[in-house]
């Protein structure tokens, strides 16, 4: 591995050399390291790039590792991680993916995440994405999500983009059955020229099963950022969206909520707040002796961490 | 020490909400600012913290003129303000606002030890973001906190510390104000309209449609009011328009 996929992959995961349990690097295009343990198996994916992690039943207390880097321009990184979570399992999932070009060329990632989780099953995933390095190509991450919850199972997506990300497109599906539930907490920055686009599309088909969705984001510079999401329950269940933006300089964000619902017992709601920080909270931080950007700095890194 | 002098401000409209406002604030000492609702104490309050600029006069702090200092510069050299209305964050927890106002990292024991001296327990605070889904008297406690953690505070003001505060933090919230008078080296500005925190008090201004209409020792101003056989309950002064309550 190369030192810019080392740094990089300190930042996205939980990297400090090692990893405990099972894991699988994947270094522009490459495997660059894999280890399953005794109850995640990892293995190729059949007639396609990617992985194939299958969780046993009941398995508990385990993480499993499977970031992705791309730190050379001109590489377009197309990759599809299925995973099988097995009745009762209750494990971490840390994705995370880091893009760093510096030669003028573009980069890309594309990873397509597949979640098929069985009856009673918990996951946390965490994704942190990032791009680094300076010239003029573009740095892009295009993550498509889709989620399959069985019965009373419970997903939490986890979802930060730091920064330095140029494009992105993040599509998000699940379908949920019943008494599945479904969180999904996603934090973007962007800056300068860059644009953000996310879409969630989640069907709450099962009785009892609920989403929550709660996307905060900051444009600032001349970024901008698109927001769809669209809950359909189907059933007696309970959705919610947010989405939270805060616009800096000349960012610019455009928030397009969508609810339906097709069962007289689905309870739906949608929050939606854009605006410049608010004025009072920077005075109060500024009572406590920061500047004006100081404050407005600790109010974004907050809002984002939070 | 604090002293403020001929203080005007209006607002755009042209409306005057202080007039010919002068106070001085003494180091060691406690001075109650109290007076009818609208009467323009937060009106004050800001002004002596900055968030507002007066239209004439002056505010002095050790002999210096500030005036013309915003707010950051004020904060740093000593002004220190707990907001009558606390100001929610969605995503700054509690140990972050500590921090920030301490100027370093704190441990978990002088956390403890700064939420215990407005009545709360740590271990349910310290990681509680402070946001919309604080109770009033919660987020009005750790305001409190907030500016007690600010240790180079040579003036604070309190804009009404009790609202919203249950009886038994209460008591330790008057501790607190006996303990930072006692170390005897900075003012301290109270607005408030309690009892218990006129009886702490050294000097009493009671401010009603934007002019103060007494000031005096807690004796003279407490007597004073005895004689006139008006409860200290009842509204110290006048309303808005100027008169007198009751
Ligand atoms: N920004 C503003 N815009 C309009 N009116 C204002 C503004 N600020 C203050 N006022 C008015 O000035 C007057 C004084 O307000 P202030 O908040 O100083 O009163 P107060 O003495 O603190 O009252 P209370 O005891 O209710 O807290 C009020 O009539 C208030 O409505
Ligand atoms: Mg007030």
């Amino acid at each position: 591995m190369d030192k810019t996929t080392e740094e990089l992959l300190g930042i996205v995961s939980d990297w400090s050399g090692k990893f405990n349990g099972a894991y699988n690097i994947r270094s522009n295009g490459q495997c660059a390291g894999r280890q399953s343990s005794e109850n995640i198996l990892i293995e190729n994916k059949e007639g396609a790039p990617g992985l194939v992690i299958k969780i046993k039943p009941g398995t508990k207390g385990e993480t499993v590792y499977i970031p992705a880097c791309v730190t050379k321009g001109g590489i377009d990184d197309l990759v599809y991680n299925d995973f099988y979570v097995g009745e009762g399992a209750d494990v971490i999932i840390v994705a995370g993916c880091g893009v760093h070009t510096d030669d003028g060329h573009d980069v890309r990632h594309n990873g397509i995440h597949r979640f098929i989780l069985d009856k009673g099953s918990k996951v946390l995933y965490k994704e942190k994405h990032i791009g680094t390095g300076a010239g003029g190509g573009a740095k892009r991450i295009d993550p498509v999500t889709e989620i399959i919850q069985g019965e009373d199972s419970y997903l939490e997506m986890d979802t930060i983009q730091i920064g330095g990300v140029d494009r992105t497109f993040r599509k998000t599906s699940g379908t949920l059955g019943k008494g599945a539930k479904l969180v999904i907490k996603e934090r973007i920055l962007t800056d300068k020229e860059q644009r953000a686009e996310t879409d969630f599309a989640v069907e709450l088909n099962g009785e009892g099963s609920a989403a929550d969705i709660v996307s905060r984001s900051v444009a600032r510079g001349n970024s901008y950022q698109e927001y769809h999401s669209k809950i359909s329950g189907n059933a007696k269940c309970k959705g919610h969206s947010e989405c939270d933006a805060i616009l800096a300089d000349n960012g610019k964000v455009n928030a397009a909520p969508e609810l339906f619902a097709g069962d007289l017992d689905a309870e739906l709601i949608h929050e939606a707040a854009i605006g410049k920080i608010a004025g009072e909270q920077i005075i109060k931080l500024r009572t406590l002796g920061l500047t004006e950007e100081e404050a407005e700095k600790k109010i974004i890194d907050g809002f984002l961490r939070g | 020490m604090l002293e403020i002098k001929d203080l005007c401000w209006s607002l755009e409209t042209g409306e005057e909400i202080l007039k010919d406002v002068s106070l001085k604030v003494p180091d060691g000492k406690l001075t109650v600012v109290t007076g009818p609702n609208g009467g323009g104490k937060t009106s004050l309050a800001k002004l002596i913290a900055g968030l507002e600029k007066p239209q004439k006069g002056s505010i002095c702090l050790d002999g210096e003129d500030i005036t013309g200092w915003d707010i950051t510069e004020r904060a740093q050299s000593g002004i220190a303000y707990a907001f009558q209305q606390p100001v929610r964050f969605k995503g700054l927890n509690v140990r972050d606002l500590l921090e920030l106002a301490a100027k370093r990292k704190l441990n978990e024991g002088e956390i403890c030890e700064l939420l215990g001296r407005v009545g709360l327990c740590a271990n349910e605070y310290i990681d509680r973001v402070v946001d919309a889904s604080l109770s009033g008297g919660e987020a009005k406690r750790i305001e409190i906190a907030t500016v007690l953690a600010k240790t180079d505070s040579k003036v604070i003001v309190f804009d009404e510390p009790e609202a919203g505060i249950d009886l038994w933090s209460f008591s330790s919230l008057i501790e607190a104000f006996e303990k930072l008078k006692s170390d005897g080296n900075r003012s301290l500005l109270i607005i408030s309209h309690q009892e218990r925190i006129l009886e702490i008090s050294d000097y009493i201004a009671v401010i009603a449609a934007g002019r103060v209409s007494k000031f005096g020792t807690r004796e003279e101003i407490l007597g004073g009011l005895m004689n006139e056989e008006k409860a200290v309950r009842c509204p110290l002064g006048k309303d808005k328009e100027g008169n007198p309550n009751g």
